[in-house]
């Protein structure tokens, strides 16, 4: 096989990739920034770092755990990015726990119903307000992308007794956070 | 069920309590409600907020800047249309000015004449024409 044809077939396994995997790693980014254009601009990001680096994917783990390691380390740089720079740009288009929590599928159920789920999600919202990122980061992984845990130890490069001990201390957040509603 | 189906099932069945249950199910419908409602949407974004509102900070400047010239050229054509109309009123009151001076000046003249005349005629008979006027009193009486 010639080095062109090679180039080639990596591209279009690539173009693959991004084709199936684009809309999930742009859900994790988006619950995890609420925000839409930074989601989109971070999910761009991930996919440009991993065309740069596709070539050295040995597929040790399954391309999403490694795109999702990916946009986990660009989020952790642009926090501390922000960090340092929160009084140069104090400003964002995310948006606030209400409008989040609006989102719902427009499924069978009664109003009353819809107002309870949209409350329930609001709650969950706040507790992850509360959580650290690494807490949320996890907390994502597992009941929004429903990875398994040793999935999320792969994407996030920590042990697994370490993933499992911040899963409960968010999980704990979040019975809190509901509890004080009850 | 699909595969997703049951692997979200086994992801909430491992929670006991079902109010957590519940809120985590609607939490994850929510997420990805919006995220398939956003998503295409976002594809077609055209610029990160940086570059447009760089982009916006351009325009505003160029705008000031085009208002700016804009009215500067107004305020100095008015300006100097102004300027020009004073002058032409200064020039016309020095006209009239001057007709009025010329005019003064006129009758002053005729005033002048007029009184030069008068005094000649007023002035008295010289004297060596004396008798021939006080002849034509005395006849004045014979006719």
């Amino acid at each position: 096989m010639t080095m062109q044809a090679a180039t080639e077939l990596a591209d279009a396994e690539f173009s693959q990739v991004v084709t199936t995997h684009r809309p999930q790693i742009f859900r994790f980014l988006l619950a995890s920034t609420r925000d839409v254009d930074q989601a989109e601009t971070l999910t761009q990001e991930c996919f440009l770092k991993a065309h740069r680096n596709w070539g050295g994917f040995r597929g040790e783990s399954s391309v999403l755990t490694w795109l999702m390691r990916i946009a986990i380390n660009l989020q952790k740089d642009q926090w501390r990015n922000r960090r340092l720079q929160f009084w140069r740009t104090t400003r964002t288009n995310g948006v606030d726990v209400d409008e989040a929590s609006a989102w719902l599928p427009s499924g069978e159920s009664s109003p009353e119903q819809q107002l309870l789920a949209r409350e329930r999600v609001g709650d969950v919202w706040r507790a992850l307000e509360k959580l650290s990122g690494r807490q949320k980061s996890i907390f994502l992984l597992r009941y929004v992308e429903e990875m398994d845990i040793a999935e999320i130890v792969q994407a996030t490069g920590l042990s697994e007794g370490t993933v499992k001990a911040h899963l409960s201390r968010a999980l704990g957040r979040v019975r809190q956070q509901l509890g004080g509603r009850a | 069920m699909t595969d997703e189906g049951n692997k979200a099932g086994e992801v909430f069945a491992e929670l006991d309590d079902p109010n957590l249950r519940d809120a985590l199910r609607d939490f994850r419908s929510s997420v990805h409600t919006w995220s398939d409602a956003t998503y295409s949407a976002a594809r077609t974004a055209q610029a990160p907020r940086a570059i447009a509102w760089r982009r916006t900070l351009a325009w505003a400047l160029s705008l000031a800047i085009s208002a700016g010239a804009l009215s500067g050229a107004v305020y100095e054509r008015h300006h100097q249309q102004m300027l020009a109309d004073q002058q032409h009123q200064r020039e016309l009151q020095l006209e009239h000015q001057q007709q009025v001076a010329a005019q003064q000046q006129h009758a002053r003249e005729s005033e002048d004449l007029l009184a030069k005349i008068d005094s000649d005629v007023a002035r008295e008979v010289p004297s060596a024409m004396e008798p021939l006027a006080q002849m034509m009193t005395d006849d004045s009486g014979v006719r």
